[in-house]
């Protein structure tokens, strides 16, 4: 060959491997380093063993946090997906079918085009509108629109209620995409087979728990696991909204929130990496976990 | 009863289907219930954001008046004015636009030149470069945040753009370098081969017979790389700090300090402007390329 393969080979791979490594893989590597230190951040680094876990192991508010994380991985995806799964289908078979097709309701495409524009939208930037959503005077949006002199709702002050009111935004914001998701997939089912099933008689909802969830099985899938690693991270939406960052006392402090508050205000850089490393940890865990409790025949087309 | 709304092209089959006599009525309520559930959410989506707009031409009695969606007195855009320069959205704007400008044509430069020679060469360490890569796709970027600040100091990269944007790059490679590589891997062998023949070097075949024959799986991944870089708040608000790093905030940073400010200084209008000026581009644009930006982000999920 004329022209080298190796040196192009080199030329091409070099600079994005060694952007990669110097600031990914080094950094993930420390990360499992740091967390058997003390370091402060600033100063010399001695190893300390597993000290750090064993502050975990009793920091109360590790374990509010990761039930805080765990309650997010729960009722975050099965609510985006009941909403986005109905959506999906009202806007693909809801229209009943006329002339031999199945047909989604009128302004099908207007709705979907509005539902996804929320995730155009930065994270922070829907914190920031939610704020004050949810301002508990008369300038909030829903407290402005209860009739007057009716007790205001706390939504971020309020502890019972302060962690459900920020899963709420990151469900206005996730839905619409979903619904486009599943709505792709929905797209590639067949309309025969609705054709077949309308004519053996059955109705809607049988249509939809018999045919379109088992069909769209695999997207669902995905979609569980995407809205899973949205739960574990919220940074942006507890950070920005929560009062006193986290609160009210702890009520919506996750592990997230808890790392960078360790590493940039608390001086405890070795603690937020241990702490990382547990994220780490129950990532892998609900990775595995989602692997294992979702494996199912995928019903071939 | 027999169809009389169906379109004369279709006759035979319509008749089979009309075999229930109540499936008419069970469609009209089925469908009203529909149209219910989809407006009452088209509402829960839009109204925030309407009322966004309104609040933001209201003064603050207005705002505090109990009326979300009344009206405001006037239409006077001071309080645009004053988000623009006195709060400096202008400049968190035009920082960002700066460095996702230069993040996104970066990560699509080095991502699909590193994708293309993983999908299409072999050579000894092709595998485990590949995997390295696509393993950052399992590690949530938290993690790594704490010794990412440690190595940008050493570089003494902590509040530059430069710094910001070589994170940007490098955290949005794996993904870039998965899917690109895939979509290589799609891509006929004849032309290159053709190419080969004419004498055209690799680095020529690359730029002027892979890189267009890649081009919609190019655009998808800018666009997703995009909204990404662009609504990233986590890394600018890691990186971005220290003496002065205020005047090079990104748009989200300062979007949120804002909120924080507008607390103390009761000057909710000019937030309310803020958080209009920085949704109106993203109307604007989703408006003009809807299509290619839902295909862009639903990329990745539907692989």
């Amino acid at each position: 060959m004329r022209h080298g393969k190796y040196p192009f080979i080199i030329g091409f791979l070099v600079v994005p491997v060694a952007l990669y490594v110097t600031f990914v893989v080094a950094a993930y590597v420390q990360t499992f380093q740091l967390a058997f230190t003390d370091w402060s951040g600033l100063g010399p680094i001695s190893y300390v063993g597993f000290e750090n876990f064993v502050t975990m192991w009793n920091d109360s508010l590790f374990w509010r946090s990761v039930q805080h994380n765990l309650f997010v991985l729960l009722v975050l995806p099965i609510i985006t997906i009941a909403l986005a799964l109905v959506f999906a289908f009202l806007l693909n078979v809801g229209g009943g079918h006329k002339g031999g097709t199945t047909r989604g309701v009128w302004g099908s495409k207007l709705y979907r085009v509005l539902f996804f524009f929320p995730q155009l939208l930065a994270l922070a930037i829907v914190a920031v509108i939610f704020g004050r959503v949810y301002s508990p005077d008369e300038s909030g949006l829903i407290n402005g629109l209860l009739p007057s002199g009716s007790e205001p709702i706390l939504f971020l002050a309020d502890g019972n209620i302060a962690l459900i009111s920020i899963v709420a935004v990151l469900v206005w914001q996730s839905v619409g995409f979903y619904v486009v998701l599943f709505s792709a997939g929905m797209g590639s089912i067949s309309t025969e087979i609705y054709e077949a099933a309308a004519i053996d008689g059955a109705n809607r909802v049988t249509l939809f728990f018999r045919i379109t969830v088992p069909l769209l099985w695999q997207t669902i899938q995905v979609a569980w696991v995407y809205l899973g690693i949205a739960a574990f991270d919220c940074f942006a939406l507890v950070n920005i909204m929560s009062v006193e960052r986290g609160g009210p006392d702890g009520a919506t402090s996750v592990l997230s929130l808890m790392i960078y508050r360790n590493a940039f205000e608390f001086s405890q850089a070795g603690y937020a990496s241990a702490l990382g490393v547990s994220l780490f940890i129950l990532t892998l865990a609900f990775a595995a976990l989602t692997l294992r409790v979702t494996r199912r025949d995928a019903v071939e087309m | 009863m027999t169809s009389t709304e169906a379109p004369a092209a279709v006759p035979a089959k319509t008749s089979s289907a009309g075999r229930k006599p109540d499936t008419k009525r069970e469609v009209n309520a089925f469908s009203s219930l529909a149209h219910i559930a989809l407006f009452v959410w088209a509402l829960a989506t839009a109204g925030p954001l309407i009322w966004v707009v309104l609040s933001s031409f209201k003064n603050n009695t207005e705002i505090f008046l109990g009326q979300p969606f009344g009206l405001p007195s006037s239409f006077s855009f001071q309080s645009y004015l004053d988000a623009w320069t006195t709060a400096h959205v202008g400049q968190y704007f035009l920082n960002s636009v700066f460095v996702v400008v230069l993040s996104t044509a970066g990560t699509m430069l080095l991502g699909s030149m590193a994708a293309y020679v993983l999908a299409r060469y072999r050579f000894p360490g092709n595998r485990a470069i590949y995997y390295l890569f696509v393993s950052g796709l399992a590690f949530p970027t938290f993690m790594a945040l704490v010794p990412l600040f440690f190595i940008l100091k050493s570089f003494g990269l902590i509040n530059t753009f430069t710094g910001l944007i070589l994170v940007y790059i490098a955290y949005s490679l794996p993904f870039t370098v998965f899917f690109m590589a895939a979509f290589f891997k799609t891509l006929p062998m004849e032309i290159e081969e053709a190419a080969t023949m004419d004498g055209a070097s690799h680095t020529r075949k690359f730029f002027q017979i892979m890189v267009p024959m890649a081009k919609s799986g190019l655009v998808s991944i800018t666009i997703f790389n995009i909204v990404g870089q662009w609504n990233q708040y986590l890394l600018p608000v890691a990186i971005m700090q220290g003496a002065g790093a205020d005047s090079k905030w990104v748009l989200t940073q300062g979007i949120a300090n804002i909120s924080t400010s507008a607390g103390y200084q009761a000057q909710w209008s000019t937030l309310f402007a803020a958080l209009t000026l920085s949704i109106l581009p993203m109307i604007i644009v989703y408006a003009i390329f809807q299509r290619q930006i839902q295909a862009g982000l639903t990329a990745g999920a539907v692989k």
